[in-house]
């Protein structure tokens, strides 16, 4: 099996601890001998590798920054270099695992209960529970603070009704970190698989992240234990503050995409021969395509590491994760499309990785806030002018309430 | 049990290999260098031994500065220490060189076994691991491709590809030097628990004085053996390349093969 060489025009690498170096190269050589092999098959049937579970459990992938529980408590280079070299393997696998750490384990983390914390950690690190996270709604996208599902207290249970669209492992989860509205604002709760009144199926015909299950879950007077409150929730900053841990992680995950179209692009353009024996490396618009590539792809891992510097000393801001997100997904995406047009008819079939990169891109872009959405949440920071909202004139629904501007 | 495992570090048989300006070994200064894929599985099968047997690890490793990243590997793979023979004057040595100073590391610990790959990938002697044997004075397998300890731990079985898919099977005592061929086992992969606990693992840095060795009886100084020259053989004589289709090609191979080579 031919190993991934890595991308490191600028000798960035001298900027990675000898720790964080085995970190990469341990899961690097995870998605080359497990994930590469059968990724392609995954796609073509629209399935979730469940059975990669229990290796990347051993491995420590599952919450890996958690130092309590027997989990290896990393740092945030560390973390985002496992992304990085997740998604190189596919968005959908990197997508798991954002679900799994960022957005079901942190919650549970930060905002349990110790009962919560005792009884959830053990098991979603080890892989034997799967969770998932809902905040999006059909109606309730890029301004999940409208959302419609609530929940309400009825004696020791709360009740909870509503629906949540585009859940990634809905219907493998163990249990979902809900998020609904309460008569104290919008709160999380865990609600179990197989608990009356919450049922889940899956989204089907997605072009876009097909080795990744996307549900929809439904709550009619779904009821739940008191103590399934996460009871250090008080409002959607919250759900917010979860976002912004599985956001970083995509600022190293779409450089993990871009490498891989662009190696794909560079070996191809070597070998593929067209003009008087010539590679088509050796057509100056070629180079310019694979040059283009190398330099956003090196820009976005100085930006990722200084992202990992700044959260590691707690400094990091939302502002600073849009920037990262927005770019190197970006990057991602632009460089899926040019290593497809390097790679010719080939570029579209899935006996090379490009066009699978190139379609997953397509939900990298828009979910975990779309592209435009963070551009202006940087917009916001640098003007001191929040655009989310049409101009007062033109708004006929009533104005949403304050701290809209984010999503899943 | 006690098991030493000496892993070479190798230039990662991907790279691109350029042969150094003094003509004499390969530049190193563009490469990756990973563990000697036969040692890998050497360290694998100590690992397993000793999570059925009790016991631990400890790794061993001549070079330079560069080597550490290899022992770093190995302890968070479970190794419980290492050893690196780091000392310049340990360096440039030929398979006796390597030896002796490996003996006299390992000789100043107890052992009951000592496992190594059967060849490193770069040099290829396949030398060093018999020298080693003979110089601690223990029986020895070479090219073994299955390994059980027996009861009690004082001998051990071991099974040997033979030619025409023959296994030789025997078995000697302990503390014995076996030298392992790739494929015998799966090796791991380092879990990120084991990485971050590998940064407090100690790395013993011995002199050869420390070993009770004299500087010239290893390294450069030691050796009996010089590389004079390295060079890549000449390509592209001899070789014909038949064009067409492939029935074509084939018919005209079958026509030299007949005619000029005269082998059928
Ligand atoms: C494969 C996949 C997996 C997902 N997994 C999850 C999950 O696990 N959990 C979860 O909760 N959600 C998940 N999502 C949902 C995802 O977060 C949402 O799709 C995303 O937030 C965008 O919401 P929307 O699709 O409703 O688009 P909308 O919000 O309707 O946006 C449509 C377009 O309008 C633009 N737009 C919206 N508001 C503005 C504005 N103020 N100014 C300018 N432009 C604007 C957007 O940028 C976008 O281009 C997933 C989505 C996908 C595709």
């Amino acid at each position: 099996m031919k190993r991934f060489p890595g991308v490191d025009f600028l000798e960035l690498d001298a900027l990675l601890s000898d720790e964080e170096k085995l970190i990469r190269e341990t899961v690097r050589d995870f998605v080359d001998d497990m994930v590469k092999p059968i990724i392609e098959e995954c796609h073509r049937d629209a399935r979730t590798p469940l059975e990669l579970v229990p290796k990347m459990a051993e491995l420590g992938l599952f919450g890996s920054t958690i130092a309590e529980y027997g989990l290896p408590g990393l740092g945030n280079v560390s973390y985002g270099l496992i992304l990085q070299e997740l998604e190189r393997g596919d968005s959908g696998l990197r997508s798991f695992v954002s679900v799994q750490s960022s957005l079901v384990m942190y919650p549970i983390y930060a905002f349990g209960s110790q009962a919560q914390r005792d009884r959830w950690i053990p098991a979603l690190g080890s892989g034997e529970a799967i969770g998932c996270f809902g905040l999006t709604e059909p109606n309730f996208g890029s301004n999940p603070g409208g959302m419609s599902t609530t929940a309400r207290l009825d004696g020791n249970e709360w009740v909870l009704n509503g629906s949540k669209q585009w859940i990634t492992n809905g219907t493998l989860a163990d249990v979902a970190v809900v998020w609904a509205r309460t008569d104290d604002g919008i709160r999380g709760f865990l609600v179990e698989k197989d608990t009356p009144g919450f049922t889940s199926s899956d989204q089907h015909g997605k072009f876009s992240l097909r080795a990744s299950t996307t549900s929809e879950l439904g709550f009619v007077n779904c009821r739940i234990p008191a103590d399934n409150l996460l009871p250090k929730t008080t409002g959607l900053k919250n759900a917010l503050m979860c976002l912004n841990q599985a956001r970083y992680g995509i600022a190293w995950g779409g450089l993990g995409a871009a490498m891989e179209c662009y190696t794909t692009a560079l070996e191809y353009a070597k070998e593929r021969i067209q003009w008087n024996g010539q590679p088509i490396a050796s057509h100056q618009l070629v180079q310019d395509k694979l040059v283009w590539m190398v330099t956003e792809i090196t820009k976005g891992q100085l930006l990722a590491h200084q992202l990992g510097k700044l959260k590691d000393a707690n400094r990091i801001k939302h502002f600073h994760i849009s920037m990262g997100k927005k770019n190197n997904v970006w990057v991602a995406r632009e460089c899926a499309r040019l290593a497809r047009e390097v790679l010719g008819a080939n570029g579209i079939v899935d006996d090379y990785p490009i066009i699978r990169h190139m379609l997953n891109i397509e939900s990298v872009f828009t979910y975990e806030g779309t592209h435009d959405i963070h551009t202006l949440v940087v917009g916001e920071k640098i003007t001191g002018i929040p655009a989310f909202n049409a101009p007062e004139q033109t708004v006929k629904a009533k104005p949403p309430t304050k701290a809209t501007a984010a999503s899943t | 049990m006690r098991i030493a495992v000496c892993i070479k570090q190798v230039p990662d048989a991907e790279g691109r290999l350029q042969v150094a300006a003094d003509g004499k070994w390969i530049d190193e200064d563009e490469i990756k260098f990973v563990i000697n894929e036969s040692d890998q599985y050497a360290l694998e099968e100590a690992l397993t031994l000793t999570e059925a047997h009790g016991g631990e690890v400890v790794v061993f490793s001549l070079g330079p500065d560069r080597v550490q990243d290899a022992l770093r590997k190995a302890l968070a793979l479970g190794a419980k220490r290492a050893v690196h023979l780091a000392d310049s004057a340990f360096h440039g040595g030929d398979a006796h060189a390597t030896a002796r100073a490996l003996a006299a590391a390992i000789r100043s610990e107890e052992f009951d076994l000592v496992l190594t790959g059967a060849q490193s990938d770069d040099a290829g002697y396949g030398a060093t691991g018999s020298m080693l044997a003979g110089l601690l004075g223990w029986p020895h397998a070479w090219l073994v491709m299955g390994l059980e300890v027996d009861e009690g731990g004082g001998s051990a079985k071991v099974t040997r590809e033979m030619e025409s898919g023959m296994n030789e099977f025997f078995r000697l005592q302990l503390p014995a030097v076996i030298e392992v061929q790739a494929g015998l086992n799966h090796p791991r992969y380092a879990s990120l628990k084991g990485i971050m606990q590998a940064k407090r693992k100690p790395v013993d840095r011995p002199t050869p004085a420390d070993l009770g060795l004299v500087a010239d009886e290893v390294g450069m100084a030691g050796s009996r053996l010089e590389i004079v020259d390295v060079a890549f053989p000449d390509s592209g004589v001899g070789a014909q390349i038949f064009e067409g289709d492939p029935a074509t090609a084939a018919k005209a191979l079958i026509e030299k093969l007949r005619n000029e080579a005269r082998v059928l």
